[in-house]
């Protein structure tokens, strides 16, 4: 992107106020994860305190069951929620554009037999087949990241391939051909490069499905067993939701307000990349 | 041939369609069994907890288990197509049995769900989109907003604490009350008391799906050119929006309720073990946590074998929706 | 001018705080008598269609409103009345077609629906007769077997037939005005032609009022009874056809009216007929579509049909039809954008078909290509420079020489140098398609291929492209294969035509003698739906 289009993309991002809201929790939700080990190191799984200790001047948020601090346990799932959202939002990127754009740029029957196999993908019930996968293959970070990008690639397959399709007829893609370049140039310099900002969105917003598919797995249990993680605290608090209803709450109210920072600059995103779009 | 001769055969040949998905589904399945640690014959093994090797190889001829792998995945296929999905030594019952106990309490509760989710989403998708950028679209904007960001189990835990354990009002779990020995109405509202705060909790999120579509469709189809012949016609703001803008805005919307309905059956799961609702989803948890994988993967079949049903249904809704569709 | 059904008087339109413009018209006067036909002419941004939305009040958003001035209708001030009295005129005393009738009609409804909407909205009468009164205008306008088409759907028709359906629809309830937004622009010629011919004959018949908005003179001369030309939200003239069409007094009119292509082909150069650039022997293509995975089951359609035709060194063949003929598909089988299923390209008694990819790439910098869409055929994420200099550098040119020869290029194509540091975004649809100019001619090819080059554009602008293509031929000795729908533009620069139908080259001689002695059927028809045909374009130079 070019120094001009990157000042006014920022421009038309920051007049928008619901999505500097968003960034602004998002960042605070980074900043927690970058400082957890400084602020509360050692293990959020260690005794802390008194089990089921309200919150108040010792424990901001209480303490859970087996005494262990709530808002140590947020800080550090803040980390497992981020990093599992990213890294399995990347991977679903990168098969969802391979298989996309293969099927988009070459059209024919490598698209209705890609397509055909993404479509059979989006039929299985996506966070119930993550919950087999990540059953069959033992919890861990990356039996879920695996299991996240695995019913979320299709998403991003569809999108691409469209885009793709509609820019392989575009005349400055044909004009391309014309002039003799080969197809690896005109996909990576010609084609990607004009689904940034659809791939941007939809990457963002993903980030936000990802944290929340962690999250239920997690409460199922199904979470990594050696990382803190939100989903797992609201599942530990669940059992004392009629004693102690702090230890299922904040972190609920953690998630609810990633999740929603983020869909808000997937969204500011859009808004922001979506002039250029319009005028090319 | 007349058109309601298409549609038949246009519906016939959807169905069709399911069939290799059907199968490949069959087929992901036992490759995930493959993909286990140990076999059945390990299962068994470890439920017997004394089989000398010669045993267990002897067990895994019976089984077929020492066969390549194409045979064993022909005659996992012939089973499930003899509607024999295995068995589950934890409940110690056929996994078909077993499933179809807990069929109905699952499709009452995502019936009503869905019900209720689209017809709330395009309710108030229609709400915001004619009173754009007013408090109306503002509130209603905001809450789906919000609603979307929410993990439904989350919220399960929130309605129980705020209505059962604060409140008293709803009961925490279960379908109906056990040993009250209600009939007839009486035991439809015992039901439906049950039912409330899962389909609450299960429906907020799809609502809010269902809303942020209609609201962005209606804004899109109101720049249509039609919209512009409808006003030159004469045509009030209100008829344009319930004659023409509307029809055409639901489409969208009904599309996605049949991706929503492989998404919303994994939602069943984590609902349904809240509220220790006796369907699918519950069966599907508890499976999880005995490892009982056997059951859990015919519970995932029939799941997909759902949802190919569904969309079944929403490709002939379709075909009533939209002339456009090429019924051929 | 005793009683007019429509006077509007210093109209103002406001455009939004941040237009380029604050008016998009400026005190615009005009009137229409009972039975009359006025053409509002303008090329884009002129301010005209706003002006036939401004008397149906149906301007675009709250920035876009008429500000000043008078719409006297019946005995009303449009801008005047209520919204409800309002909606009682529209569809019932003033209506409107539109430009798109594939859009301009709600996809889910049956045209006898849409129809029906209307009468029942303005009229208290039982539905066997509000039925019956549609499918007698069904019948007016043309269409065959009105009473299936009252239950068919806009998708089922065809481009012509959607657009009747708009007409009866706006004839109806017999309004004492309608307005014509463009209603033939999406149309093909031949269907052009008709539509033109049904308007002015219901017109007539019925009495009524029309403000025809367009930007084609052809269509002036065929309807037009007077004329406001406009330009910028101004008007510039207005007056009977005859005069403005044949003597303009205003510089602009006559600069537009200049820029309109004659129908008597120009004189040619010669050429060696024994010198063949390209030629194409039984070249076809067949496109599969819908069917499922494999292609099994769907439908196929000869795109190309056995085309052979030949392009002589330093002369320009035009490849004329209508939409679906195959005359774009035939030049992307050419530049081998698409692979021919069968047949050759010759090129120097080679077929290139049969060669291998290093010779694709050789083949590739002879022959090059200008596109249609000034907007879609340049890249927006790079500079100029780089768009045209790309193709060069991959072909071995170094970059310092390439950016030499960038910088001559645009020169050449009437360009300032600095361009190359500029984004396509910032350039007008002319400025951009000399760009693609550009491009095509920096791999020094010895053909060039034009798909509808200046088709999107406006008339003058158009003009002056189709005299930069005909310079640049000359002056570089090319070839060219210029494909195009429109016959005024051919007659101009072409020494050859092919007219194409249905993926089959129908007829292919020299200019002169199509226009003076056309052969085939298709071609006459062609010929006689060129709008404006009659009308002799006076020489104002």
């Amino acid at each position: 992107m070019t120094p001009s289009a990157s000042t006014g993309f920022w421009r038309r991002y920051s007049r928008n106020r619901s999505a500097m809201l968003g960034l602004v929790i998002l960042l605070s939700a980074l900043v927690m994860a970058a400082s957890a080990p400084l602020i509360f190191p050692g293990s959020p799984f260690a005794l802390a305190g008194q089990p089921r200790t309200p919150p108040g001047p010792e424990f901001m948020l209480g303490t859970d069951t087996l005494g262990r601090d709530v808002l140590a346990g947020i800080f550090h799932g803040a980390r497992t929620s981020l990093m599992i959202g990213v890294l399995a939002t990347l991977v679903s990127l990168s098969i969802g554009i391979v298989v996309g754009g293969v099927a988009g740029y070459y059209g024919g029957n490598i698209d209705n037999l890609l397509m055909r196999l993404t479509e059979f993908f989006q039929t299985i019930p996506n966070f119930l087949f993550a919950i087999v996968i990540v059953a069959i293959m033992t919890p861990s970070i990356q039996s879920i990241i695996i299991a996240i990008a695995i019913v979320t690639w299709p998403a991003v397959a569809r999108l691409v391939r469209g885009e793709f399709m509609a820019l392989r007829n575009r005349e400055f893609v044909q004009a391309c051909v014309v002039v003799g370049m080969s197809d690896l140039r005109i996909l990576a310099f010609h084609i990607l490069p004009n689904c940034i900002a659809p791939i941007t969105v939809i990457g963002s917003l993903m980030v936000a499905t990802a944290i929340l598919v962690e999250s239920g797995l997690a409460f199922l249990g199904l979470g990594d067993p050696n990382v803190m993680s939100w989903g797992y605290l609201i599942g530990a608090g669940r059992t004392v939701l009629r004693t102690a209803w702090w230890v299922a709450t904040f972190p609920g109210i953690a998630i609810l307000l990633t999740v929603l920072a983020i869909n808000l600059v997937g969204e500011g995103l859009n808004d922001a990349l979506n002039p250029r779009l319009r005028d090319r | 041939m007349t058109k309601s001769h298409k549609r038949l055969l246009f519906i016939a040949k959807r169905a069709l369609y399911g069939i290799p998905v059907i199968l490949g589904i069959v087929i992901v399945n036992f490759l995930l069994l493959q993909l286990m640690e140990g076999d059945a014959v390990d299962a068994l093994a470890g439920e017997a907890a004394s089989a000398t090797p010669e045993y267990m190889a002897q067990l895994r001829e019976r089984f077929g288990l020492d066969q390549p792998i194409y045979v064993q995945l022909f005659a996992y296929v012939r089973n499930v197509v003899m509607l024999d999905l295995g068995y589950s030594f934890r409940h110690d019952m056929p996994v078909l049995d077993l499933i179809m106990t807990r069929l109905g309490p699952t499709m009452l509760l995502m019936t009503t769900t869905l019900f209720i989710a689209i017809v709330m989403g395009i309710v108030l998708g229609l709400l915001a989109a004619t009173g754009l950028n007013t408090w109306r679209d503002t509130i209603i904007s905001i809450l789906a907003l919000v609603s979307y960001a929410t993990p439904l189990f989350w919220v399960g835990l929130m309605l129980v604490l705020l209505f059962s354990v604060r409140l008293g009002w709803l009961p925490t779990s279960g379908m109906e009350t056990i040993g009250a020995g209600y009939t007839g109405l009486e035991r439809a509202l015992d039901i439906a008391r049950h039912m409330v705060m899962p389909v609450i909790a299960l429906s907020l999120f799809y609502m809010a799906a269902f809303t942020r579509l209609m609201r962005a469709s209606m804004l899109e189809q109101a720049n249509m050119d039609y919209v512009t012949t409808a006003r030159a016609k004469g045509l009030t703001e209100r008829r344009i929006v319930w004659g023409h803008v509307l029809r055409n805005a639901v489409l969208p919307v009904v599309t996605m309720g049949g991706v929503q309905i492989a998404n919303m059956l994994g939602g069943s799961v984590i609902i349904e073990s809240v509220f220790g609702w006796p369907g699918l989803g519950l069966l599907a948890f508890e499976a999880l946590f005995a490892r009982d994988l056997n059951l859990l993967l015919g519970i995932f079949l029939l799941a997909a074998c759902m949802v190919v049903v569904a969309n079944l249904v929403i490709d002939i809704i379709y075909t009533f929706l939209d002339p456009r569709i090429e019924l051929k | 001018m005793s009683n007019p059904i429509l006077d509007i008087r210093d109209l103002h339109i406001a455009l939004p705080p941040h237009a380029d413009r604050p008016f998009a018209v400026q005190g615009l006067d005009l009137s229409i008598e009972r039975d009359e036909i006025v053409c509002v002419v303008g090329e884009s941004g002129s301010g005209k269609s706003l002006t036939g939305r401004a008397v149906m009040r149906l301007l675009p958003g709250p920035h876009v409103r008429a500000t000043k001035g008078v719409i006297q209708f019946g005995g009303e001030d449009l801008l005047q009345v209520s919204e409800a009295r309002m909606r009682s005129i529209r569809g019932a005393r003033i209506a409107m077609i539109f430009q798109e009738p594939m859009t301009a009609l709600n996809p889910l409804m049956t045209i006898g629906e849409q129809i029906d909407e209307l009468v029942r909205i303005h009229r208290r009468e039982p539905a066997s007769k509000r039925r019956e009164r549609a499918r007698d205008i069904l019948d007016d306008v043309g269409l065959p077997d009105p009473a299936k088409m009252l239950d068919a759907y806009p998708h089922e028709m065809s481009g012509g037939q959607r657009q009747r359906a708009m007409i009866a629809m706006a004839l109806i309830l017999e309004p004492e005005l309608i307005i014509a937004d463009e209603p033939t622009t999406a149309l093909d010629v031949t269907t052009q032609a008709q539509i033109l011919r049904l308007l002015k004959e219901l017109q007539a018949k019925h009495h009524t009022g029309v403000l025809y908005i367009t930007h084609d003179f052809g269509v002036v001369a065929d309807i037009a009874d007077r004329v406001v030309v406009m330009h910028n939200g101004l008007q510039v003239e207005s007056g009977v056809a005859d005069e403005v069409l044949n003597r303009p007094q205003e510089a602009y009119t006559r600069k537009l009216i200049a820029a309109v292509p004659s129908l008597t082909p120009g004189q040619r150069q010669a050429y060696d007929e024994n010198d063949t650039a390209l030629e194409t022997q039984d070249l076809r293509k067949t496109f599969h579509t819908g069917g499922g995975l494999f292609g099994i089951g769907g439908r196929q359609v000869d795109a190309v049909r056995d085309v052979s035709i030949r392009l002589y060194r330093g002369t320009t063949l035009g490849v004329v039809g209508e939409s679906g003929s195959g005359k774009s598909t035939l030049a992307r089988l050419i530049v081998r954008l698409l692979e021919a299923d069968s047949g050759s390209i010759m090129l120097d008694g080679q077929d290139q078909r049969a060669l291998g990819r290093a010779e694709l790439r050789k083949f590739r910098k002879r022959v090059q290509m200008v596109f249609q869409d000034p907007f879609g055929s340049l890249n927006p994420r790079y500079r100029v420079g780089r768009l045209i200099s790309e193709g060069m550098i991959i072909h071995g040119t170094s970059t310092s020489e390439a950016r030499r020869r960038t910088a001559e290029l645009l020169e050449l194509v009437g360009l300032e140098t600095s361009a190359a540091g500029r984004f396509p975004h910032e350039f007008s649809g002319g400025q951009r398609q000399r760009i693609g100019l550009a491009r095509a001619l920096a791999l020094d090819p010895e053909i060039l291929v034009a798909d509808e080059p200046v088709s999107a554009l406006d008339v003058s602008v158009q003009a002056q492209v189709l005299k930069l293509l005909d310079d640049v031929r000359d002056r570089f000795g090319l070839s060219m294969l210029f494909i195009t729908h429109d016959l005024r533009v051919a007659a101009q620069i072409c020494d050859h035509i092919a007219v194409m139908s249905k993926g089959e080259v129908v007829e292919y001689e020299p200019t002169s003698r199509l226009f003076a002695d056309p052969r085939h059927s298709y071609t006459r028809e062609l010929l006689g739906s060129v709008p404006g045909r009659d009308w002799v374009v006076p020489d104002l130079t």
